[in-house]
């Protein structure tokens, strides 16, 4: 492994002051599953780490009459085991669930997948359909970007240095709220998404849809929000004509690329096909009769 | 420059020195002498270096070593009560799960970490839980009878 000098501060003040000096190029340490094997690289840079675990705050998870506080840092391991977030976001945790294995999941984080922003990310659609928002803190005080502008490409984020993602905010939903995330992969479990959908959506008493949520991954060099999807479901009550649209939207907003795990028509189809059952597990969840 | 380390492995307070890019694994088996956690990818792929960390299942090889400071680790070396094996032990013995041997410490470290959290897995389950432990040997047949085995003994022993 690359040489590298290592802090593990106990306050953001601390953090930041040790990122916004380094003389190093400076990497936050949460989980590691890809920073440790990134620096493993032959020729990668020597690095300054920050372990960001010992923060109080970055491993937790807290409800406020607003919402969901999420430290960054927090395992997947432990944020999946929260029944209390996962009956609220049961989208969001089955994201979580599909990142790597269980010995990935003890240590991956949430806060890690979105900073370490790669396009087939599982936990990146999931918070923008849930319309997560990044609290940053750095030298000049604190900002809020929502997550679907933190990331600014493949394995690009908009954090300048000596900032620092502090928190994930998700505003309690409205009642009649559900989400969903489903991803392909070749294999039944331990792969990285070909593609992926999240949806979050609001139903009414009449199980018309009032609000919709759609990001889509591993189709774009980010995760992307699929506007024209969400108006063909809002207004509406889930019919298969309704679900047929939403499918091509999603199909319509992908720009995947070929690779070894799928061709561009492959990956376009999957798309859409992913959008539309996450639709129906959503809806579902949200009471729809269907 | 080496940094020193105060830690907890197996209820031992044990303290080390290391560099701050040395992985856990390699504090455990090169500064620590517990070689019984093996390498295998060195990239969390195969789950041969698994360890409990802080109650959590994680590989060693995608910790730094600097990180246990202050920590609780777990290893393959504390699972057997002085003299006497642990039933997943004896059950991997009995149904003969390995061959090699390589996978084995990481497998009975996370199958003792599936028991904890689910003492009556489905197969299914067992398999997922255990996906990331690889074993280019066995086809996983015997290792699943093993772990099935031993839940059942364990359970009718709590």
């Amino acid at each position: 492994m690359a040489a590298l000098t290592y802090h593990a501060p106990n306050s953001i003040d601390d953090a930041i002051k040790i990122l916004a000096d380094a003389s190093l190029p400076p990497k936050v340490l949460s989980g590691g599953t890809d920073l440790i094997i990134q620096m493993q690289r032959p020729k990668a840079p020597e690095s300054l780490v920050v372990d960001v675990k010992k923060i109080p705050g970055m491993r937790d998870a807290e409800w406020s009459e607003d919402g969901l506080t999420l430290g960054p840092a927090m395992s997947c391991a432990e944020f999946t085991k929260r029944q209390d977030i996962k009956s609220i976001f049961p989208g969001l945790v089955e994201a979580a669930y599909l990142i790597g294995s269980t010995q990935v999941q003890g240590r991956a984080s949430l806060g890690g997948n979105l900073c370490n922003a790669s396009p087939a990310a599982d936990t990146i659609p999931a918070l923008i359909a849930n319309r997560a928002i990044c609290v940053i803190q750095g030298p000049s005080g604190t900002r809020v970007v929502p997550v679907e502008a933190f990331v600014t490409g493949v394995g690009k984020n908009c954090l300048e240095q000596g900032e620092l993602l502090a928190a994930l905010t998700l505003a309690r939903p409205e009642p009649g709220t559900a989400d969903a995330y489903l991803r392909f992969i070749p294999r039944t479990e331990m792969d990285i998404a070909v593609a992926g959908a999240a949806v979050s959506l609001t139903l009414d008493s009449r199980g018309v849809c009032r609000n919709a949520r759609i990001a889509i991954g591993a189709v774009a060099p980010t995760a992307i929000l699929v506007p024209a999807a969400e108006d063909i479901l809002v207004g509406e009550r889930i019919s298969d004509e309704v679900l047929a649209g939403v499918a091509q939207a999603a199909s319509d907003a992908a720009s995947p690329i070929s690779d070894r795990r799928g061709t561009v028509e492959f990956r376009r189809h999957v798309v859409g096909v992913l959008t539309k059952r996450a639709t129906l597990i959503a809806a579902e969840r949200a009471g729809a009769q269907l | 420059m080496k940094t020193h380390v105060s830690t907890v492995v197996n209820g031992d307070a044990v303290e080390f020195l290391c560099s701050p890019s040395d992985t856990l694994l390699h504090a455990l088996r090169n500064e620590i002498g517990l070689t019984g956690t093996k390498e295998g990818c060195g990239s969390g792929d195969c789950g041969a270096c698994s360890v409990m960390l802080d109650g959590a299942l994680v590989c060693s090889c995608l910790v730094l070593g600097v990180e246990a400071q202050g920590s609780q680790v777990e290893t393959i070396e504390g699972i057997a009560h002085q003299d006497k094996l642990h039933v997943i032990q004896e059950k991997f013995l009995e149904h003969a799960a390995l061959q090699c041997g390589i996978c084995t410490p990481g497998l009975i470290v996370s199958t003792k970490a599936l028991l904890e959290e689910n003492p009556a897995p489905t197969e299914e389950e067992a398999r997922y839980y255990l996906a990331g432990n690889l074993c280019r040997c066995t086809g996983y047949d015997k290792i699943i009878k093993a772990v099935m085995d031993a839940a059942d003994v364990m359970r009718q022993g709590a």
